[in-house]
């Protein structure tokens, strides 16, 4: 395939013919990776709703090099040759990229002390690096009341951020989807049909996909804080059919608390695994242990500095938080 | 009287049945285009005609067909969008109530100028009873041989069918109709690929306005060239004009393009003036979605120039002085009409029909629609402007699809012309109170869905 040319943020890169901006971007790596809170490579048609990945194209291409007249979503836009593209360097893709993180957390509870997710969720480091640990918004914040759906997976609709994620994993790894969206708008739900419950082999993916803590291991809640536990790279040899057997076990001391499927640099599971090596082997002889897990370099937990940006949470909470 | 080319017929006894109106010369397009003319002169013909879209966007029809991807073997399809949703737009309707079979004609002759064998009327939900009447109508044509296989004898088949969405303003939005045609939630589709290359079941495809689908069939009786004597400038030929709210005659109007707004207001072949012996405070003038204008800059543009019913007279200025004919919903303020609920409505419409797909349109709509619903219950701080300014300013041009824009543009034209009005309630928050007609308990109301 022909290789063209983009430059983003003044560095210049080859990739191959169709590949989107984001993709790009993460070839070059580091700072100039814009952020990306819905899409999610090993999904089709994922992409293009939350708007974090927003950068501006100053130079269309080599052939017609007109800027584009508003802010594009890089994941779903594909590159030209030739093509410019601004991330960190704009100050319009800057500050486009704050209203997002705001509009997000509009509706987010901010419940990080008590939620599963804290440490390893993908709104807490935007908002992180983005110096907002809250909004303007000061009116009461939808609700919904947790509910489980099946035996292993609890869902917290307050935190979802609508990326349709797991709607795409109901489509692409299970034979049947058994939950989706409800309602439009800011009144949108995920919910499955008459809260029948999602029990499929592969329905736990669903939790790794998830950016936020809207669904969550049942099987693991409130164990233990992540950055407490150890990951370790894991296998086993799974007889279900497509699963990969390439977990994350995250132990304290030789308990196995959580298994999860593992996540590359972009935090994006490749390989996925099926519910009974996520849910039922919690014992560490069912796996041939590899070593440490490595986690993505820019999560809060992997800063080692994981009390800090938590309590610096909380006292935004403190202070902006209205009891509800 | 100016020129009728849609309504003429109208008041016509029996015009919505297939008789009357073949004796009215129904039909004759048809008979033309299919023994007389190839796909390529009609669209020929509708570009030189200077046709604009009549759903919003005003985009060249005979250009958009021009676009559509012609690949081997792929099936081809017409929609037409009648999913006439925004607030202060009721012409689609008139039309399909009134003189269904136009509609039909004009989806034959489109549906041959553009090679589909199958097309669709996607209607409201709302307008059911209006499904009724076109799928009548398209059973006479059928009858009659204007529809099915081999039409006419000319070798030309056409399957025309009428689908009814679920009630949803996102559903006119075409990508997002032609989801919900698909049968699936009506999200609108990231673009490209566009609508021409994949659109229905992937395969090339053209959305259409009622009105514009409607208008191709007097180009084709006449000439492209006649239309475009018509009108003024790049806005060629007739439009289709629902004018609302304190007005003398309230109602749906074929008007030249290029009519002066004070004879469309004030004349008696029109609106015939406010009722009541009201001032004129302000107008939209092409729908809840186009900037609203006070009553100077409607008159007159900046430069003092008389203001007309087209395309760029009513864009003249731009957002800071200006407005868009959109898609001729005219609604009409006089005094008494309170901008702030004006807006707080409007918002709370946006904030109801958002599909909630891009972050920026489902959390910016109903933070506006809180804020909005502050200052109007006489709650408001004078930062809550500034608030409600910044907040459609990050909606706008950050998100998938014109729904989002087309909420923050509607409170930007309100706080640029009427922020006195916002102070007014920050100030005043007792007389505002006064001032609800009830209205507060149904905000209580809507509180809870939301
Ligand atoms: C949110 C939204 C709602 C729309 N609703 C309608 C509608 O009800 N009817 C319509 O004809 N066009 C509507 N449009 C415009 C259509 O997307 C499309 O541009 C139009 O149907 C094209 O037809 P035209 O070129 O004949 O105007 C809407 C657009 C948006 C963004
Ligand atoms: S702008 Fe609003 S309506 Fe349009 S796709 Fe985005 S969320 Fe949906
Ligand atoms: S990651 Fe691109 S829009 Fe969400």
């Amino acid at each position: 395939m022909a290789l063209i040319k983009v430059t983003i943020d003044g560095i210049e890169t080859q990739v191959e013919e169709g590949t989107s901006i984001l993709n790009a971007a993460r070839s070059i790596g580091g700072k100039i990776v814009p952020p990306a809170m819905c899409y999610y490579s090993s999904l089709k048609g994922s992409g293009g709703k939350c708007r974090t990945c927003l950068v501006k194209v100053t130079q269309g291409s080599e052939k017609d090099p007109r800027p584009m007249p508003k802010l594009v979503a890089s994941c779903s836009t594909n590159v030209m040759d030739g093509m410019v593209v601004e991330n960190t360097a704009s100050q319009d893709v800057i500050d486009a990229r704050k209203s997002i993180v705001e509009m997000l957390l509009v509706n987010h509870p901010l419940d990080c002390p008590v939620c599963d997710q804290a440490g390893e969720c993908s709104l807490q480091d935007l908002s992180y690096e983005h110096g907002l640990s809250t909004t303007r918004y000061e009116f009461e914040r939808r609700k919904f009341d947790p509910i489980d759906i099946g035996d292993h997976i609890k869902l917290h609709m307050n935190r979802c951020i609508l990326c349709y994620r797991c709607l795409m994993v109901g489509d692409q790894l299970t034979n049947e989807r058994e939950h989706g969206i409800i309602g439009r708008g800011d009144h949108a739900e995920i919910s499955t049909y008459l809260e029948k419950s999602v029990d499929n082999e592969f329905s736990g993916n669903v939790i790794d996909v998830c950016p936020v803590g809207a669904l969550t291991d049942r099987t693991f809640r409130f164990k233990s804080r992540v950055w407490f536990s150890k990951p370790l790279n894991a296998h086993r040899e799974c007889t279900t059919d497509k699963c990969s057997g390439k977990s994350v076990l995250w132990m304290s001391d030789n308990d196995v608390l959580r298994v999860t499927a593992r996540k590359d640099q972009n935090n994006e599971v490749k390989e996925f695994i099926c519910n009974t090596c996520r849910f039922d082997k919690k014992d560490v002889k069912d796996w041939v242990i590899e070593g440490p897990a490595h986690i993505s370099r820019d999560s809060v937990i992997s800063q080692n500095h994981y009390e800090l940006p938590i309590t610096h949470k909380y006292k935004a909470l403190e202070n902006t938080a209205k009891p509800q | 009287m100016s020129k009728k080319l849609l309504l003429e017929h109208i008041d016509v006894p029996g015009i919505n049945t297939y008789e009357v109106y073949r004796q009215k010369g129904g039909y004759a397009s048809v008979e033309k285009a299919l023994k007389s003319m190839t796909p390529e002169t009609i669209v020929e013909e509708v570009k030189k005609s200077g046709l604009r879209g009549r759903g919003g966007a005003g985009f060249p029809a005979g250009m958009k067909w021009s676009f559509l991807a012609k690949p081997d073997g792929v099936p081809r399809h017409l929609l037409c969008n009648a999913d006439e949703s925004e607030p202060g737009t009721f012409k689609d309707r008139y039309l399909m109530e009134k003189i269904p079979h136009l509609l039909i004609e004009g989806m034959i002759v489109s549906s041959f100028a553009l090679g589909a064998n199958v097309s669709y009327i996607y209607i409201r939900g709302e307008y059911m009873w209006v499904s009724f009447i076109l799928e009548r109508a398209i059973a006479e044509a059928k009858a009659n041989g204007f529809l099915g296989k081999n039409i006419l004898g000319s070798g030309y088949d056409l399957e025309l069918y009428v689908q009814v969405g679920g009630g949803a303003y996102i559903c006119g939005e075409e990508t997002a109709l032609i989801e919900s045609l698909e049968g699936k939630r009506g999200n609108p589709r990231m673009k490209p690929p566009f609508p021409a290359v994949k659109g229905l079941w992937q395969r090339p495809t053209v959305v259409n306005n009622v009105e514009t689908i409607a208008a191709v069939v007097w180009i084709l009786n006449n000439s492209g060239e006649d239309y475009a004597k018509i009108g003024i400038g790049k806005s060629t030929g007739t439009k289709l004009i629902s004018a609302s709210g304190n007005i003398k005659r309230q109602g749906v109007y074929e008007i030249e393009l290029g009519l002066p707004v004070d004879e469309f207001l004030n004349s008696d072949e029109y609106c015939g003036g406010m009722a009541n012996g009201k001032r004129l405070k302000a107008v939209v003038p092409g729908g809840s979605s186009v900037p609203i204008l006070p009553a100077e800059l409607f008159y007159k543009t900046a430069n003092g120039d008389a203001r007309l019913m087209s395309y760029e007279s009513l864009a003249d200025g731009g957002f800071a002085t200006g407005s868009m004919l959109g898609s001729g919903g005219f609604v009409v303020y006089d005094e008494d009409a309170c901008i702030v609920r004006n807006t707080w409505n409007f918002t709370r419409f946006y904030n109801h029909e958002s599909c909630g797909q891009c972050s920026p349109c489902r959390e910016g709509t109903g933070w506006m629609l809180k804020v909005l619903n502050k200052l109007e219950h006489g709650q408001g701080s004078m930062e809550d402007i500034d608030l409600l300014w910044d907040i459609q300013r990050r909606i706008e041009g950050n998100t998938i699809c014109p729904l989002g824009d087309a909420a923050a543009w509607p409170v930007a034209a309100a706080i640029r012309h009427f922020r006195e009005e916002f102070e007014w309630h920050v100030k005043n928050p007792k007389l505002c109170m006064e001032r609800n007609y009830g209205l507060l308990e149904s905000t209580k109301k809507f509180e809870l869905v939301s």
